[in-house]
């Protein structure tokens, strides 16, 4: 027997006949705190009303039978019960009216969704997304597709430096795409600014 | 409540200008959100300014309430933003149950507590006490679970976990007061359970 896996449960005296009853096994201690826990749980929703029909007329089949369910489940109720039972804490009597002119200093802040225009986050993601696409297409038009059979490099037909990426920087569409970008960043900026000031305003008011 | 209106109707006439019209959601939502903040904030004067503050930060980003939830649970998400920010503002410690200051702090409350026990006999009050021995987590998902009409759902929503965890997480706080009640209340809790 291996003690080390076992707890010792009850006082030793000399005139014990039988060592074993002194040792429950850990795995046993475990079990019934499981089985209490999982008591428990299954109780709770029982009683919070959130088990399924089956599971419901189980519990009350276990309830109606076994003493230990019936006692956990009358201490679990009375406790339902009670926590029912509190009062909420009541502010003062001037509480709304203190409220009321605080409020009266301020105007209901716009949406937050509103700060920013959608257009503008659309109108860049767009300009991004159109970005990425024209290179992606520019880079695999530019791939020799038909690699010799000798080669056993896969990539030996990529050479990026055969790429003309000053095609694109130099090209005046991009440039007009880029500064509507810059200008579009830039009312953007400003708007957030706008606010922050109007905010700062708003509480020195 | 005022005049029969609903909360979702009250907020789309405060949105349009009729400020006046807010009170009615202050004087309903008031003793919740007071309640909840004393969960957090175990003094009354503070826990009053910061429950207006609430109620101000609430009006002013009135326009943010999109209707997808209960205006409660909106504003219970309030409430526990703001009481984290002051305390963290205040560096007051949170209570946490593991940790070992909070044992001492439990302590403390608990003796400061005993001598008070004889004049607190009323059932309410004896819960009330009780559960202000529970960490802040513990005591606000009960009380949202109890008094603020919050499902599991919406108690995920405030404090950013999903329904399961809620459930775990309510089941401890609610065995954490019922040892607390059977520690502190022994001979009330079997008057109780004779009755």
């Amino acid at each position: 027997m291996k003690y080390g896996k076992y707890r010792v449960t009850k006082k030793l005296t000399d005139d014990v006949e039988n060592w074993s009853e002194l040792y429950v096994p850990h795995q046993s201690i475990e079990n019934s705190m499981d089985t209490q826990q999982n008591m428990d749980g299954r109780l709770w929703d029982y009683i919070d009303g959130l088990s399924n029909p089956e599971e419901k007329s189980a519990i009350e089949k276990l309830i109606e039978t076994n003493l230990e369910w019936q006692r956990t489940y009358h201490e679990l109720l009375h406790a339902h019960q009670l926590m029912n039972s509190t009062e909420l804490d009541e502010p003062s009597l001037r509480f709304t009216k203190n409220v009321m002119e605080e409020i009266a200093k301020y105007h209901v802040a716009p949406a937050t969704r509103s700060y920013i225009n959608k257009k503008i986050i659309w109108g860049i993601g767009g300009f991004f997304l159109t970005m990425i696409l024209g290179f992606l297409i520019y880079s695999f038009s530019q791939i020799n597709w038909t690699i010799s059979s000798g080669s056993s490099d896969p990539l030996s037909g990529i050479n990026l430096d055969k790429l003309n990426w000053g095609k694109f920087f130099n090209n005046t569409y991009t440039n007009i795409f880029m500064m509507i970008n810059v200008v579009l960043g830039l009312i953007l900026l400003d708007m957030y600014l706008h606010r922050k000031k109007e905010r700062a305003r708003h509480k020195e008011a | 409540m005022h005049a029969g209106l609903t909360d979702t109707e009250i907020i789309s006439r405060v949105l349009k200008g009729e400020q006046q019209l807010f009170a009615g959601l202050v004087e309903h939502y008031q003793n919740y959100v007071f309640t909840l903040v004393l969960r957090f904030i175990d003094n009354r004067e503070d826990a009053e300014e910061l429950s207006q503050d609430i109620f101000v930060k609430a009006y002013r980003s009135l326009a943010d309430f999109r209707g997808e939830s209960k205006f409660s649970t909106w504003l219970y998400t309030i409430v526990r933003t703001s009481c984290i920010t002051f305390l963290r503002k205040k560096k007051l410690e949170t209570t946490s149950i593991d940790n070992e200051k909070t044992f001492i702090q439990l302590e403390n409350r608990e003796s400061g507590f005993k001598a008070n026990m004889i004049e607190q006999k009323s059932r309410q009050a004896m819960v009330n006490e009780a559960i202000k021995l529970l960490s802040p987590d513990d005591a606000q998902i009960i009380t949202l679970f109890y008094k603020a009409e919050q499902s599991l759902e919406e108690i995920g929503n405030i404090i950013g976990a999903d329904p399961n965890t809620v459930k775990v997480k309510l089941h401890r706080a609610r065995q954490r007061l019922k040892e607390k009640m059977e520690k502190y209340f022994t001979h009330e809790v079997r008057e109780i359970q004779s009755d």
